[in-house]
């Protein structure tokens, strides 16, 4: 078991820090269902954590759960040492936490550029006068935005769309707009809900490596939520595996690969 | 030139005038469906209550006299002072937020999510309980509005057109007010919407709440926000209105005028908004004088007039058939 504020060292040599999220006894029921049941695990500082499973594991529940869309019945999150109150998504990701999902929530009438910059909103201070005219501090504000805003753009290879309207683009584009609009705020923790789901090989990997420089270049602390088995285990410095809302498997790839538990929930395993 | 050509221009200049005050109704209509997706049946009702709140004001009234009065049995009606103009302007657009914040907060707080038939049969609530409490709040006189904007003939462009045609135009001061009022209105409108923090978020909320709700935004306050900014343009409008014809209950009436406006425009665009007022301005004086009094052509045509009340919505009806996202509006695109 590892201690809460020492890091560990990956395979590929490199230092994994503190405990940043830390989810306790999780357990979050809708009406009679239980979709989460007393799950506990934790994310740490500049890692990539997977959260595989079946379908209706309970995958995306446990990711609304750390972006605040969904509120435990049970359970407490903890966020960079302090338990986090009962928060409205919004708040959450004021705080760092950026987020995907599965199905694209994109301003479908905005520019791409104009998309990654509200990733920056929560960071703009200038005073609503200055703003509208686009003077002093706002115009400082509006082009240091604009400079990161580039730079994410840059790095996740999409320069030339940044004037389409994003409802022209396809689908495998539009998932690296929506990573390229949460990493436009320097999250402190980034989510993926299936950054891969409903692309061909190719774009996988793409997207497998752009997530991987993520993880170097800005040293991002990443969940991410996959089912695709192959690409997890080569992506991810640790894992958590559930089964019907519950957690049946924690570590690394090849300690996940080994369990039993695991093995049976993906193959089925015959009840005589 | 020719006699009827010159009153075609008179009318023409007055029809951008009157279309001016039709855009600044719809607009309010554009700003609320743009970010919320409702389609507030209450915009008009809203003029009148700022109309009437600031005249209120202005007059020093005691709200809710007629109620005081009849369950105390006393005799009040007037605080017995008047505020100026600026400054009751700046206590009613107070009210107006106020208002924004409990309609959020009362109303479309608990419809989050709902049908968007539902969410506009709230606003037709909303509009006749509007209606009914300004009316207690203020009584049902019609009241005069003079926030000292200037009234009556323009007698620079009268004398200029009359040296230029030997035949004065008539333009009401007040049009022309209303008119640079509108202007300054569109171009602030336009750079919140565009260049601020808060306006960026507001299209963004108008696009996508959940992506709103994950890049950080407050849904609750930018809908506060949207409807606090129409409950401004709606003061504007009822200032506008109530000049011209008096603070009375058939304002909210012209609420109904907007909708062939929006059609025209689009329900999404601002300058849309704008475009429809003007051409329906436009189009329904030049074809009341045209047609319904048989002025152009030598009479060919001669509806006998009162085409004012039906031209607009038939001009929507048309649009509605050929282009129905309006002349701005955003495609309709249906992905199979």
């Amino acid at each position: 078991m590892l201690d809460a504020t020492e890091g560990y060292t990956t395979a590929d040599g490199r230092k994994i820090g503190g405990v940043v999220m830390d989810m306790r006894n999780i357990t979050l029921r809708f009406g009679g269902v239980e979709a989460i049941k007393d799950i506990s695990f934790d994310i740490r500082e500049g890692e990539i954590r997977a959260i595989i499973g079946p379908n209706g594991a309970g995958k995306s529940s446990m990711l609304n759960v750390i972006s605040g869309f969904y509120v435990p019945q049970e359970g407490e999150v903890w966020f960079r040492g302090e338990k986090r109150p009962q928060m409205k998504p919004y708040q959450v990701a004021q705080q760092g936490i950026a987020r995907t999902f599965q199905n694209i929530a994109l301003f479908e009438g905005m520019s791409v550029l104009d998309n990654v910059m509200t990733g920056r909103l929560t960071q703009m201070k200038a005073p609503l006068w200055a703003q509208a005219i686009w003077k002093g501090k706002a115009e400082r504000e509006e082009v240091e935005n604009r400079e990161i805003c580039e730079k994410v753009i840059d790095f996740l290879e999409i320069q030339s769309i940044r004037k389409t309207p994003v409802a022209r683009l396809p689908y495998g584009l539009k998932k690296r707009v929506e990573l390229a609009r949460a990493l436009a705020s320097e999250p402190k923790l980034l989510l993926l809900d299936e950054p891969m789901a409903g692309m061909n090989v190719e774009e996988k990997e793409d997207m497998s490596r752009f997530i991987l420089d993520v993880n170097d270049e800005f040293g991002t602390t990443i969940a991410l939520i996959e089912h695709d088995m192959g690409v997890v285990m080569d992506l991810s410095d640790r894992v958590v595996v559930m089964d019907y809302g519950k957690k049946i498997g924690d570590g690394t790839p090849d300690e996940v690969r080994a369990n039993q538990d695991v093995i049976d929930a993906y193959l089925g395993v015959s009840h005589d | 030139m020719p006699d009827t050509l010159i009153f075609g221009m008179e009318v023409f200049l007055n029809g951008l005038m009157a279309g001016v005050l039709y855009a600044l109704v719809a607009l309010g209509f554009v700003l609320i469906y743009k970010a919320s997706g409702i389609f507030n049946y209450a915009q008009g009702v809203m003029a009148l209550f700022a109309a009437l709140t600031l005249v209120g004001i202005m007059e020093g009234q005691v709200p809710f006299s007629h109620l005081i009065n009849a369950i105390f049995g006393t005799e009040v009606h007037h605080f017995g002072w008047h505020v100026p103009a600026l400054l009751a302007i700046l206590f009613t657009m107070v009210v107006m937020v106020v208002l924004a914040w409990a309609v959020q907060r009362l109303i479309f707080r608990h419809l989050v999510n709902q049908e968007p038939i539902i969410l506009f049969m709230a606003t037709i609530g909303l509009a006749y309980f509007m209606e009914g409490f300004g009316d207690i709040m203020w009584g049902a006189d019609i009241k005069k509005l003079d926030v000292g904007l200037p009234q009556g003939i323009n007698l620079a462009i009268d004398e200029a057109t009359f040296g230029l045609f030997g035949y004065g135009f008539f333009i009401d001061n007040l049009d022309l007010w209303a008119t640079g009022i509108a202007v300054l209105l569109v171009i602030v409108l336009v750079a919140f919407s565009q260049y601020t923090k808060q306006g960026r978020a507001m299209r963004a909320v108008a696009d996508d709440h959940q992506a709103a709700l994950s890049v950080g935004i407050s849904l609750n306050f930018i809908w506060i926000m949207v409807w606090s900014v129409a409950g401004f343009v709606a003061l504007v409008a009822g200032i506008m209105w109530g000049t011209k014809s008096g603070v009375q209950f058939s304002l909210s009436l012209i609420a109904l005028k907007a909708l062939p406006v929006l059609m025209l425009g689009g329900f999404t665009s601002i300058p849309g908004a704008i475009v429809g007022g003007l051409i329906i301005g436009v189009g329904e004086k030049l074809f009341e004088f045209c047609f319904g009094s048989g002025q152009c052509f030598g009479g060919i045509i001669n509806l006998g007039g009162a085409t004012e009340n039906w031209f607009a919505y038939v001009l929507a009806l048309v649009f509605l058939v050929f282009r129905p996202q309006g002349l701005f509006g955003e495609k309709i695109i249906e992905r199979v």
